[in-house]
């Protein structure tokens, strides 16, 4: 009985996004960004390259290019040249093209996407109009992207405000999340889950590893199903994973807020 | 948790002859130690280099055999000390070594479901029920293979190679900063020790020691990290136990540990804090701030915890589920609140503290009973203890409205000498123990050794006479991390 009341204690936690942006504030590593493309000199380009422990930086030039996809995130490139890469708040970081995640070279939404204040969000798409119901397959995370989708659940994003449910069968799932790079041993049950789903069906990745392989190198979950929507970040955020879903299900459009 | 000050620590080696590497681990283990660790190093010729570290209380020390390009067979250590087992059939799968005498695998070691075959049944009406990899609900993959009659599990192996990366090749050849990023991704609810321990070990081989801001805010993210993962288990446990408030309320204060990370570092789980010879640097967020928001959290927790252990319905499912006696937990080596729920008190912080951790009186929490209660109560008493540490350590760092030695460096350069250094941590879910071995300034091989890779073992060991309704249980009081027991 006491629970009960302890249960009202707190008042409304949850979190008005999407219709209202929220974030984890000013200081929050969302994704790094290129604030200045071309290097003083070839050698600092180089050097930035090699500084990045995941690979994620290439270079033409003394011009980089920096893979978001395959970025952890670690600030070792931020570091080395505060000037030319940066981090932003942004929790927005999915994408529904691969290649958008390499920039600059694109219109993607990074630096200060989240700041603002009014979302139009836009018509879902017609079979996921109403509610979306969610299935998730692990293909060897870290075990961190796990926690960060349970979080979804709990008072502070609280999804099933939005017609997001979490379900046990594949059979009842419109949308997978799958989180690691799709190690050996998943890669049988990885597609016999996604198999198993009824059409229309869409896949989300979740993670860096997910999108690029990480550390492990050998590549992205989109070697073994279809992805839809990618969600770069090690792990990425609750915010940003909850993006990902409303961007793969119409809710919100790319570039919305930028 | 990182015993770099003292560096002779881990580095008393002898070397034996593969022949009586068994033996010697053997008789070590019987005089009053155990085997921490069990580390093979594969060269690209074929050597395969075994070392075993033998723990006695805090004390640590290497045994090291070689064997040769030409010799595949060694006597196995696992047929005379059971917890050297597990790291004996992972060698054999990547190295093709064949320690001799090796028990045979479980029964239960593959269901031959997919060729239409399956095993005889020993029992009337007993029947294996493969339950994962993709398992209901957000769960790592595991396959956890059941040997049921209907209701109560009779036996039950845990099957975690679907889920094996391989992320301690990611190591070969980084430097020692790189190094320390992969190693946060070797288990990533234990992110923090694990990175801790990687770095404990580089340092050790550098010789020398970080500075007294960095040790400060290294504990501050550390007892940070066992909070949230702490959370989570007790979230599990209520979702289990239908404490639906209970589970609203402790999911969102686990929610505000994250974004007090976030605040502090910009990252949720502190990646990027913890950097060879120190930290990134001082905290992002003001010390005002964090103070207020950890006063504010212990008390609502503190509360909410003091409601939930004396509330009968969910205690009631915790009660006597998931029994561990005390000789399965020490001959098996389990390590965390697995193993000091059933009445072994050895805590990395306690045993092998920093100075920090000496100098606060860290005390480890033990419970006897052996129960998953028993664990939930340990966990219970490590968060109170975080809170308390915490406090002290704050009250340390801030000044004012700023932090102390803010413009100081809070990180030395550090240049490793060639060599293997241990390193370590406690983590959430126990000891954290890594092997460096590092040449010509970058680290050439690693192998981390979670503490799950060890508790996963114990899994079996907690069903007697356990039902299917208690599953949930007891995997939530072992508080498991899938990548850390698969590697």
């Amino acid at each position: 009985m006491r629970w009960v009341t302890r249960g009202l204690r707190n008042g409304i936690v949850t979190t008005r996004y999407p219709a209202r942006a929220d974030n984890y504030g000013p200081g929050y590593r969302g994704a790094v960004a290129v604030t200045d493309a071309a290097a003083a000199s070839e050698e600092e380009a180089e050097a930035l390259c090699r500084a990045c422990p995941s690979g994620a930086i290439r270079r033409r030039g003394a011009r980089i290019l920096l893979d978001q996809g395959a970025c952890v995130l670690c600030g070792r490139c931020v570091e080395l040249a505060p000037t030319r890469v940066g981090f932003a708040p942004s929790v927005e970081v999915a994408c529904t093209s691969r290649r958008t995640l390499v920039v600059p070279s694109s219109p993607h939404p990074v630096a200060g996407a989240s700041q603002s204040p009014i979302r139009r969000p836009g018509r879902r798409r017609w079979p996921f109009r109403r509610s979306v119901h969610v299935r998730h397959v692990d293909a060897g995370s870290d075990g961190l992207e796990e926690e960060e989708i349970l979080a979804l659940t709990n008072p502070v994003y609280d999804v099933q405000r939005l017609g997001i449910f979490f379900t046990a069968s594949p059979r009842h799932a419109d949308l997978l999340l799958v989180t690691g790079s799709g190690v050996p041993g998943m890669v049988d049950a990885l597609w016999e889950t996604y198999e198993a789903m009824p059409q229309p069906r869409l896949v989300v990745a979740v993670g860096t590893d997910a999108v690029s392989g990480g550390f492990l190198g050998a590549g992205g979950v989109d070697r073994f199903v279809p992805v839809d929507v990618y969600v770069p970040g090690s792990p990425p955020s609750p915010f940003s994973i909850l993006h990902g879903i409303l961007l793969a299900i119409g809710q919100l459009q790319e570039g919305d807020g930028g | 948790m990182i015993g770099w000050e003292e560096g002779t620590l881990g580095e008393q080696v002898e070397y034996v002859e593969p022949a009586v590497f068994a033996d010697a681990i053997a008789e070590a283990v019987e005089e009053s130690g155990s085997l921490a660790g069990l580390f093979f190093f594969g060269d690209a010729d074929g050597q395969v280099e075994l070392r075993a570290v033998l723990a006695d209380g805090g004390d640590l020390r290497q045994l090291v055999a070689v064997l040769p390009p030409t010799s595949r067979r060694y006597p196995a250590v696992g047929r005379l000390v059971e917890a050297a087992v597990r790291y004996e059939r992972l060698a054999t799968e990547r190295f093709g070594i064949e320690p001799e005498g090796l028990p045979p695998q479980r029964p239960l070691a593959r269901p031959t479901l997919r060729d239409g075959e399956r095993r005889s049944a020993p029992v009337p009406g007993l029947f294996a029920l493969p339950y994962g990899p993709v398992r209901s609900g957000v769960f790592e993959s595991v396959e956890w293979v059941l040997s049921t009659r209907g209701e109560e599990i009779l036996g039950l192996f845990p099957e975690v190679r679907p889920k094996r990366r391989g992320i301690e090749q990611a190591f070969e050849g980084r430097s020692p900063e790189e190094a320390v990023v992969v190693a946060e991704r070797v288990e990533g609810t234990a992110c923090i020790a694990e990175a801790l321990a990687m770095a404990g070990a580089l340092e050790r081989l550098s010789g020398i020691e970080v500075p007294r801001p960095a040790a400060l805010a290294r504990l501050v993210h550390a007892e940070l990290e066992r909070i949230a993962t702490h959370l989570s288990s007790m979230v599990r446990h209520c979702e289990g136990a239908g404490q639906a408030v209970a589970q609203a309320r402790l999911a969102t204060h686990r929610e505000t540990v994250l974004r007090l990370r976030a605040a502090l570092c910009g990252h949720r789980f502190g990646r990027g804090v913890v950097v060879p010879g120190g930290v990134t640097g001082p905290p992002m967020a003001s010390p005002r701030d964090v103070q207020k928001t950890l006063e504010r959290l212990e008390d609502a927790l503190s509360a909410d915890l003091d409601l939930l252990m004396t509330t009968p319905s969910f205690l009631d499912r915790l009660r006597g589920t998931g029994l561990l006696h005390l000789d399965e937990v020490v001959t098996l080596g389990a390590l965390g609140p697995v193993a000091r729920g059933s009445g072994v008190s050895d805590d990395v912080r306690h045993n092998r503290p920093t100075k920090c951790y000496e100098e606060l009186g860290f005390r480890p929490a033990v419970a006897s009973e052996g129960d998953a209660l028993a664990r939930q109560q340990v966990r219970v008493e490590e968060v109170r203890e975080s809170f308390r540490l915490l406090r002290a350590v704050l009250a340390e760092l801030a000044d004012g409205s700023g932090w102390q030695w803010a413009t100081r460096p809070w990180r030395v350069p550090l240049s490793p000498r060639d060599g293997t250094a241990l390193g370590w941590a406690e983590s959430p879910q126990g000891e954290v123990l890594t092997m460096v071995e590092v040449q010509g300034g970058r680290v050439r091989r690693a192998a981390p050794r979670p503490a799950s890779f060890h508790n996963v073992d114990l899994f079996p060991a907690a069903f007697k006479g356990d039902i299917f309704t208690d599953f949930v249980f007891i995997e939530a009081s072992f508080g498991l991390s899938i990548a850390g027991a698969a590697g």
